[in-house]
């Protein structure tokens, strides 16, 4: 095996047609995890707990992946790509957890693939379109420190199998944060124009905030990064305008649905189908 | 006894195979250099368990990784294999072996320092840029910097070296 060849090692022996990272009908996630739920939990609860995190996590990231291409510079293109894949990797593991715990054995497929937007129990700050680059950037700030928060008390949940998702998520989900909170700063203390759309962007998020805090109690802990980071940024601290409803209570945007035809299309057109 | 002893050289022999799979998207190192092989154990009736860990939660290589495990336990005369995943405790950069390390850096890409360590509570949020000195694997030089915290792939960032002007990647702490 020479330096320059290294990489041909792993075309040896497969001639099939081994799929990575796209497609349907993957083997489990959690192939070979101990399944067992302990005994006393409510399972149907730690279905839908799962769930939630797993719809947070798939819808954005499929906005992060619709930045493929149309982002400012490769270099951040490839950075929110690989932060929506850790997100796609937590979201495969939750589902597969929730389809366990329900008793049902669904399949991961069966929770993207196949359920409708009134099923879908994300927050609705994940679902709404990437606006320009400085609301993006707002919202996976939010999100990044509400998710890691939610994730540190998740890694003492008595689940094992959700305690040692969480474990994992934390320290991507600590990259996330910091990637958005740099560029957070850079642009809310860049120059008169990131700053407007920065502020801007703050303004946008005002509506659905709120529910972030109802869906869980980790309010301080992102009150407290949010603080820290726009005032390093000279920015305002976000305001809650709550609009009513809740992603939680599958109460969604007009913006959902179409994420959602557009990531089931293939999958919907040809459900028997494995690519 | 004579059985017994041929159980634990048989687990011997299938966990030396395991050990030298190559990983699938750092094919310089084996699943065992870079620290995702867990454990080989065989058990009483002959089955060969391997356990791996994903580095990351999104990780598209882990199925690849357990399919060319079992594919060469398979081949080097095992016929009962059964791969588990293992998500606890969570894979680190520290895993990655000294030899691990060395091959990293023979084919460019720069390894890990130590892993952050940090108390229970919520995770500090640090806004003053990083100090790490990162020496190019190219030509040594410590006049190096971060062009992007994320590279083609998870487990990788982007960095250049002033001095030599290459590019290089750099395998991030976790």
């Amino acid at each position: 095996m020479s330096d320059d060849h290294v990489y041909m090692t792993l075309a040896e022996g497969h001639e099939d047609d081994a799929r990575w990272a796209y497609g349907t009908g993957f083997e489990d996630p959690l192939h070979g995890v101990d399944t067992a739920v302990p005994e006393g939990l409510d399972r149907g609860r730690l279905a839908a707990d799962c769930v939630a995190l797993a719809d947070d996590a798939l819808v954005s990231a499929q906005r992060l992946a619709e930045w493929t291409t149309r982002a400012p510079e490769l270099e951040e293109e490839v950075a929110l790509a690989n932060i929506g894949l850790d997100l796609l990797g937590q979201a495969r593991l939750l589902y597969s957890r929730a389809g366990q715990a329900d008793g049902t054995g669904r399949h991961e497929d069966a929770y993207a693939y196949f359920r409708d937007a009134d099923d879908f129990r994300n927050v609705r700050l994940a679902e709404l379109p990437n606006g320009d680059f400085a609301f993006s950037i707002v919202r996976l700030l939010v999100l990044s420190s509400w998710r890691l928060a939610q994730f540190e008390e998740l890694a003492s949940h008595p689940d094992p199998v959700l305690s040692a998702i969480a474990a994992k998520g934390v320290k991507e989900l600590a990259y996330h944060r910091q990637y958005a909170a740099e560029w957070a700063v850079r642009l809310g203390d860049g120059t008169a124009e990131s700053h407007r759309r920065m502020r801007h962007a703050l303004e946008q998020i005002a509506p659905y905030v709120g529910e972030l805090f109802t869906a869980c109690d980790v309010r301080d802990t992102v009150v407290a990064v949010l603080r820290q980071v726009t005032e390093a940024a000279g920015l305002p601290m976000p305001v809650y305008r709550p609009r009513p409803g809740a992603g939680r209570d599958g109460e969604h945007t007009e913006h959902l649905a179409p994420l959602l035809a557009e990531l089931q299309s293939v999958a919907r057109a040809h459900p028997e189908a494995a690519w | 006894m004579v059985t017994m002893l041929t159980t634990l050289s048989a687990g011997r022999r299938a966990r030396q195979i395991a050990e030298q799979v190559p990983d699938p998207e750092l094919p310089m190192l084996t699943l065992a250099d870079l620290g995702v092989l867990r454990g080989v154990e065989m058990t009483a009736d002959g089955t060969v368990v391997a356990s791996l860990t994903p580095t990351y939660s999104g990780c598209p290589a882990m199925a690849e990784m357990r399919a060319d495990v079992a594919a060469r336990l398979r081949a080097a005369g095992y016929a009962r294999v059964e791969i588990r995943t293992v998500l606890d405790p969570p894979w680190t950069s520290d895993w990655i072996t000294p030899a691990g390390r060395r091959k990293l850096a023979e084919h460019g890409i720069a390894p890990p320092g130590a892993a952050p360590r940090r108390a229970a509570g919520p995770v500090p949020l640090v806004l003053s840029p990083t100090r790490r000195t990162v020496p190019c694997p190219r030509c040594g030089s410590r006049d190096t910097e971060e062009t992007s915290r994320f590279a083609a792939t998870s487990c990788k960032a982007l960095w250049r070296c002033r001095a030599c002007r290459e590019p290089f990647e750099y395998v991030k702490e976790i």
